[in-house]
């Protein structure tokens, strides 16, 4: 469903992705863990092909409409409100009026913001933008899912909507790539995982039952002093 | 419809809809333009040199200057909550997303236009109604012109520092060609010289935007990848 191959690129001299190889498979989600500037964000925007590498190559079956993103910034227009949002981003994904009105409801209905569907997304908590920017994701049922510190903004109750969310999703046979520095968080979700350090994957292996304080002492072995900040 | 047409379309309604509840480009480009009128009504000396011979100049330097509003918003819009990559991560081609911005900006420039020609007739008392069909079409050429310019490179600038000083130094020298061939021809219009005296400067503004239409459709995706 996506495969990674041997995935380099460089920002000048700060090599960003080195020789980057991995597959996910439908109902599998790897979750990749790394300090601040490992390259994470940089394999997501790889994968989603908004960068082209300068070398190997990125696939994901059924091409950009498959893909659905959620990053750091929410992709919202702040003076239209949450439903005009879903609208417009919906159509881009050639969803028609009737479909797109029942999966807009759908969608704002599963995320709980009915009340705050006709409210411009300017005048929303951080929270709530951050489950808008789910929405807005999700809006074209897409069967691959990249993630980027997908929970940054989400109160717990949020975060553990979103995480039931995630978990439906790759029930449902969707295969998603969870960046974060947060092992503790990313830990639940994955089915795999990988450490990164200065654009190479350190580790790659299934979670096997390993709990989040087992994932970050491998992590901390892994990344040796790259990242004192773990959080686990 | 075309897809890519519907994908156009899809853009410049949601870009419209955005500067309609804000409305700050357009009232500033309105303001601007009604300012700039007004200045070079009372700044000029009209015993000096005759309205007719300075009105198409300062016309275009007013629609110009005034685009300029228009043009600098079309992706700074975007950036806000990094917009722009959900545009590019959806499945329409890079020209719809121009397309989109290109009409967008069309609507929003023909618009103060059309504010701003009633009060140049009004300002420097030139007779626009006998030729208001030919300058109507004078108008929409280098529009279109120079708007397909404009667009491509606020594409360009937009994610650099200083975009909004950047813009109007790369786009200007873009801009004279078409710029002078309209000035001469409105003057032309406005001193009563028959049709077929303008029709070759209407020609060369219609090759203008034919070939830089057609440019900004091809360049158009290689400003947006990264």
């Amino acid at each position: 469903m996506l495969l990674a191959e041997r995935l380099r690129h460089a920002f000048g001299a700060v090599r960003a992705l080195d020789d980057v190889s991995f597959t996910v498979q439908s109902g599998q989600t790897l979750a990749v863990f790394g300090p601040n500037g490992a390259g994470k964000t940089t394999l997501l925007r790889v994968l989603a092909g908004l960068i082209h590498p300068h070398g190997g190559t990125a696939r994901i079956a059924g091409g950009r409409r498959a893909v659905g993103w959620i990053g750091h910034q929410p992709q919202l227009y702040g003076t239209l409100t949450v439903r005009e949002n879903l609208r417009f981003w919906g159509s881009l994904y050639d969803l028609r009026p009737p479909a797109l009105a029942a999966r807009i409801d759908a969608l704002l209905a599963r995320l709980d913001l009915g009340e705050h569907a006709d409210r411009p997304v300017r005048a929303l908590s951080r929270g709530l933008v951050q489950r808008v920017a789910i929405a807005r994701a999700l809006i074209h049922d897409p069967r691959v899912l990249l993630l980027d510190e997908p929970f940054t903004g989400l109160d717990r109750t949020a975060a553990e909507t979103f995480r039931r969310l995630l978990a439906q999703q790759a029930a449902q046979g969707r295969a998603a790539v969870l960046v974060t520095h947060n092992v503790e968080e990313g830990t639940e979700l994955a089915t795999d995982v990988a450490f990164m350090r200065a654009g190479r994957f350190v580790h790659l292996a299934p979670r096997a039952g390993r709990d989040a304080g087992a994932i970050a002492d491998a992590y901390r072995a892994a990344i040796g002093g790259a990242d004192r900040g773990a959080d686990a | 419809m075309p897809d890519w047409w519907r994908h156009g379309w899809i853009v410049a309604r949601k870009d419209l809809l955005v500067e309609f509840r804000s409305r700050t480009a357009i009232v500033s480009a309105i303001v601007f333009t009604v300012l700039v009128l007004v200045v070079f009504n009372f700044g000029r000396d009209p015993t000096a040199v005759a309205a007719i011979d300075l009105a198409p100049s300062i016309l275009w330097v007013t629609f110009t200057f005034a685009a300029m509003l228009a043009l600098n918003r079309a992706f700074q819009l975007e950036l806000e909550n990094q917009a722009l990559d959900g545009l590019l991560l959806a499945p329409v081609g890079r020209s719809s997303i121009y397309l989109g911005k290109l009409l967008a900006n069309l609507l929003f420039v023909g618009i103060v236009e059309a504010v701003g020609l009633p009060l140049f007739a009004l300002f420097f008392n030139v007779p626009i109604l006998p030729v208001i069909l030919p300058l109507v079409a004078v108008i929409a050429l280098a529009t279109i012109g120079f708007v397909a310019v404009g667009t491509l490179f606020s594409a360009m600038t937009t994610r650099t520092r200083f975009a909004e000083l950047l813009l109007p130094t790369l786009v200007l020298p873009f801009m004279i060609p078409p710029l002078m061939w309209a000035a001469l021809t409105t003057g032309a219009l406005l001193a009563g010289r028959p049709l077929s005296e303008v029709g070759g400067w209407l020609r060369m503004l219609a090759a203008f935007d034919i070939v830089f239409v057609t440019l900004a459709f091809l360049l158009f995706p290689a400003t947006v990848n990264e």
